[in-house]
């Protein structure tokens, strides 16, 4: 199905960024989990990697406003999120879904998801066809009035795809997205991803190295909170050599990238 | 646009005479689009076959949608998904309240329990309704525009409209002027938001609980006598208090716009 464009949506943006973050600083509890991260991310689907406690969650949070930086600044969508800004309006064009995501367990995939689409602030009339686009966009159409407790793990983690894509946000970011999600819902995902990231900008975190090789433009690769490297994922490939661990050009390229980092801050 | 364009080139646009330039037409689809007088003229321009098939289309596609499935019945009490989570919590204070009116029936010599709960009945519910561990989808909350003192203050307001029957009607049983109950009730539930600026809503109001429990409750118990806070000539007080606190509330609305995830 498709939607109407309107003139607000063609409008040239004023910004370079769709994400800017300098010196970024996040706390996550009392650790700073990220620390003095610099980084610039436009229209297009990028994925975030790195090893365990590297500071993925923690950015995401931060850049979907759940925590509030630190340190240092953050721009998104053309505004200024680090001080005591009004972020209701950055919020509107955000989508989000978080690693663990929790719901009410009465409700139906279509109520959860409608009210998540009253919760950004959609206008009335839009509600229900934009809900039903998510839904048939993540492959829900048939359970859309099933209740979220009867749904399996790969069925939650599709339907909070559809509450995050809903408001046909402009800055998409998804944590761990692929969890529970079969081979074939992979793939569909995977398409998914490349159409949303056409005209806005998709951060996808992920361990996979595969999913990143597959479905995204960009990479971005951070360790301890910081940024160790940007770039595409052929150039990611292309780090690699013969001697580096991994099944693949891409996981070769990252485990080299990840040595390469350890041995600089080591000397 | 507010020139129409004439009948006779309507009629042209829609043979696709060749003489019609293209800026033309152009301009002619373009008002054709906000202007149904004028697709009412080029409707009737169209040649015959053309109707036909529109026709045809039109059947065909009304025959689609009586044999496609119907729209959605939505139900209009989806958010009461949202409040059902809080229904435990409300039988507790319920029983809270049952209990200190049982308590005031059974002896008559200590200081009003009604009173004394009073204040603290709305807390338990206002920590409930806004706490990371009770909310299920608070990650989601947490990122949504209308987070903030919007919706703060909308469950606040559910959850005073399902007490404070409860507490008229135990006021009423036990016979107390309802400045003395309803008051402090309010003036702590906007103690509980305003503070809850700073420290986060469920903090502020366990902190609060705790405080009133500790500083009043416990003293009129040993004491048997009733605080001055309490007496029937504190309501102005009271009422300073409410008005005060829900201004700083109002002023301070900022303060709720992260749900107090950097102290998390």
């Amino acid at each position: 199905m498709m939607r109407a464009v309107s003139a607000a949506e063609t409008a040239p943006t004023t910004y370079a960024w769709t994400v800017h973050a300098e010196n970024l600083a996040v706390r996550a509890g009392r650790r700073l989990a990220v620390n003095g991260l610099d980084l610039a991310l436009g229209t297009g689907v990028h994925g975030l990697l790195g090893p365990n406690g590297a500071g993925k969650t923690t950015l995401m949070r931060a850049l979907a406003t759940v925590v509030k930086p630190a340190g240092g600044r953050l721009d998104l969508l053309g505004e200024n999120v680090s001080g005591r800004a009004d972020l209701r309006r950055v919020r509107r064009r955000l989508g989000y879904l978080p690693q663990h995501f929790g719901f009410y367990p009465r409700f139906t995939v279509r109520e959860f998801v409608e009210y998540m689409a009253w919760l950004k602030e959609m206008p009335k009339a839009d509600i229900p066809g934009a809900v039903q686009r998510a839904v048939d966009r993540v492959g829900l159409t048939d359970r859309a009035d099933a209740r979220m407790k009867t749904l399996s793990g790969g069925m939650v983690r599709r339907a909070g795809i559809a509450q995050a894509i809903v408001n046909d946000p402009e800055l998409l970011l998804l944590d761990e997205p692929t969890v529970g999600l079969d081979p074939e819902q992979r793939l569909d995902f995977r398409e998914l991803l490349r159409d949303i990231g056409s005209d806005s900008c998709v951060l996808v975190s992920t361990h996979l190295v595969e999913d990143v090789a597959v479905a995204c433009t960009d990479v971005v690769l951070v360790h301890e909170g910081r940024l160790v490297w940007q770039g595409t994922t052929g150039q990611l490939a292309a780090q690699g050599g013969t001697g580096d661990a991994g099944d693949s050009a891409a996981e070769r390229g990252y485990s080299a990238l990840l040595r390469a980092h350890r041995e600089r801050v080591a000397a | 646009m507010t020139d129409h364009p004439t009948p006779t080139l309507i009629s042209r646009y829609a043979t696709g005479d060749d003489g019609v330039d293209d800026v033309t037409v152009w301009a002619v689809e373009a008002h054709l689009e906000s202007c149904a007088g004028c697709r009412a003229l080029l409707a009737d321009a169209a040649d015959p076959a053309a109707r036909q098939l529109l026709d045809r289309v039109a059947v065909g596609i009304a025959a689609g949608l009586d044999a496609g499935p119907g729209p959605v019945r939505r139900r209009r009490l989806r958010r009461t998904g949202v409040a059902a989570r809080l229904l435990p919590w409300l039988a507790t204070t319920t029983a809270l309240v049952v209990v200190a009116v049982l308590l005031e029936m059974v002896s008559g010599r200590m200081p009003s329990p009604v009173l004394l709960v009073a204040p603290l009945v709305p807390l338990l519910l206002v920590a409930a309704a806004w706490s990371r561990r009770t909310d299920p989808a608070w990650e989601l909350i947490a990122t949504v525009p209308r987070a903030g003192l919007p919706l703060l203050l909308r469950r606040t307001l559910a959850i005073l409209t399902a007490v404070v029957p409860v507490l008229a009607v135990a006021g009423w049983w036990t016979g107390h002027s309802p400045a003395l109950w309803l008051l402090p009730c309010l003036a702590f539930t906007a103690g509980a938001l305003a503070l809850g600026g700073l420290v986060g809503v469920d903090r502020a109001a366990l902190g609060l609980a705790i405080a009133w429990s500790v500083g009043v409750i416990t003293p009129s118990l040993v004491g048997q006598e009733l605080p001055v806070v309490l007496q029937t000539r504190s309501w102005p007080g009271w009422a300073l208090a409410t008005v005060a606190l829900s201004a700083v509330v109002l002023l301070r609305a900022t303060d709720h716009s992260r749900l107090r995830a950097d102290r998390s």
